[in-house]
C-alpha cells in the first residue's frame, strides 16, 4: 500500500520543515520516512533544516548506544530519490557551533531572514 | 474549497484533535469539502474503538466516526504509527498474528502516501498539533 504510484498529473512544491534533534522524539525519523514515501509522487520537494533540526545532518552520530536506529546515512541517499534541494538555516548552524563540513550531505545555506520567503513559495508545508 | 486535515496528536492530552474536528465541522457547514483526515504520530490513538471517556466528557473517537458516517469524510490512520502504538484493524491482526483488533468504525489504516496524495489533491492541507 505504500508503493502506490501517483498518476494524478499534479505537481506541487512540497517543503519538509525539520526543527528537532534527530533523537529524543520520533519526528526526524518520521520526516525522512514521509520524504522517501512521498518520492513516488514525483513532486517538487524541498527539505529545510533549522533550529535543532540541523543536528539531523551531523556527521558521526552514534545512536546505536541508545538502541536507536542510525538513519543519518539515509540523508545521503536522498539524491537517488530526486530530493536534491536541501536547505539549512545559516544562523541555526552557527549558533550550534557547526559548519557545512560537519554535515553528511551538501546543503544550501539560507539566511534566517529569507526562510519565510522560502516557505511562502511552497504549495504544501509539512512540519516535523 | 477542498481541505485535507492532518492530526498529529492523540485525544484528550492536546486540543489538536478537538480543533481539527471543530474546523472540519465548520468547513463542511460553510459548504467546503474535507477530502481526507490523516492521523499521524500519536494522532492514530484517535481511532481506537476501545476509548471510554467519562460520560460527561466529549467522545472524541465517536465524534470522528460520526463525521465519517454522516458526511462521508475519509479518516485514515498511518499504518506505521499504528503498528508502533498497538492500533490494529482486522487485516493487520491477521498479518501480524495478533489476538484482537481495535479500529473504530469509519477509520481505515493506510500508508503515508495517503497524506502526500491529500496534500497534492486538496487546495489546502491544514495541520493540527506539532
Amino acid at each position: 500500500m505504500e508503493d502506490e504510484e501517483y498518476t494524478g498529473g499534479i505537481e506541487k512544491k512540497i517543503i519538509y520543515v525539520n526543527r528537532r534533534a534527530p533523537h529524543g522524539t520520533v519526528y526526524a525519523l518520521e520526516s525522512l520516512e514521509t520524504v522517501l514515501i512521498g518520492a513516488a509522487f514525483d513532486q517538487d520537494v524541498t527539505m529545510l533544516f533549522l533550529d535543532d533540526g540541523v543536528f539531523q545532518l551531523k556527521k558521526d552520530q552514534a545512536p546505536e548506544a541508545l538502541e536507536f536506529k542510525n538513519f543519518s546515512k539515509t540523508y545521503r541517499a536522498l539524491e537517488m530519490y530526486d530530493v536534491e534541494k536541501l536547505f539549512v538555516e545559516q544562523e541555526s548552524l552557527a549558533e550550534r557551533g557547526l559548519a557545512q563540513d560537519d554535515l553528511v550531505v551538501d546543503v544550501e545555506l539560507v539566511a534566517r531572514k529569507d526562510v519565510g520567503a522560502l516557505i511562502n513559495d511552497q504549495d504544501v508545508v509539512l512540519s516535523f | 474549497m477542498k481541505f485535507a486535515i492532518l492530526v498529529n496528536e492523540g485525544p484528550y492530552q492536546h486540543q489538536a484533535s478537538d480543533s481539527a474536528y471543530q474546523f472540519s465541522v465548520a468547513a463542511l457547514e460553510a459548504g467546503h469539502e474535507i477530502s481526507r483526515v490523516f492521523f499521524y504520530h500519536d494522532g492514530v490513538n484517535n481511532g481506537s474503538r476501545l476509548t471510554t471517556p467519562p460520560q460527561d466528557d466529549r467522545h472524541i473517537q465517536k465524534r470522528w466516526s460520526a463525521l465519517a458516517a454522516d458526511k462521508g469524510v475519509d479518516l485514515v490512520l498511518c499504518v506505521a504509527a499504528c503498528q508502533r502504538r498497538g492500533l490494529v484493524d482486522e487485516g493487520e491482526m491477521k498479518r501480524n498474528g495478533k489476538d484482537a483488533s481495535n479500529i473504530a468504525e469509519g477509520f481505515r489504516i493506510s500508508g503515508l502516501g495517503q497524506l502526500i496524495e491529500a496534500g497534492i489533491e486538496s487546495d489546502r492541507l491544514i495541520t493540527f498539533g506539532d
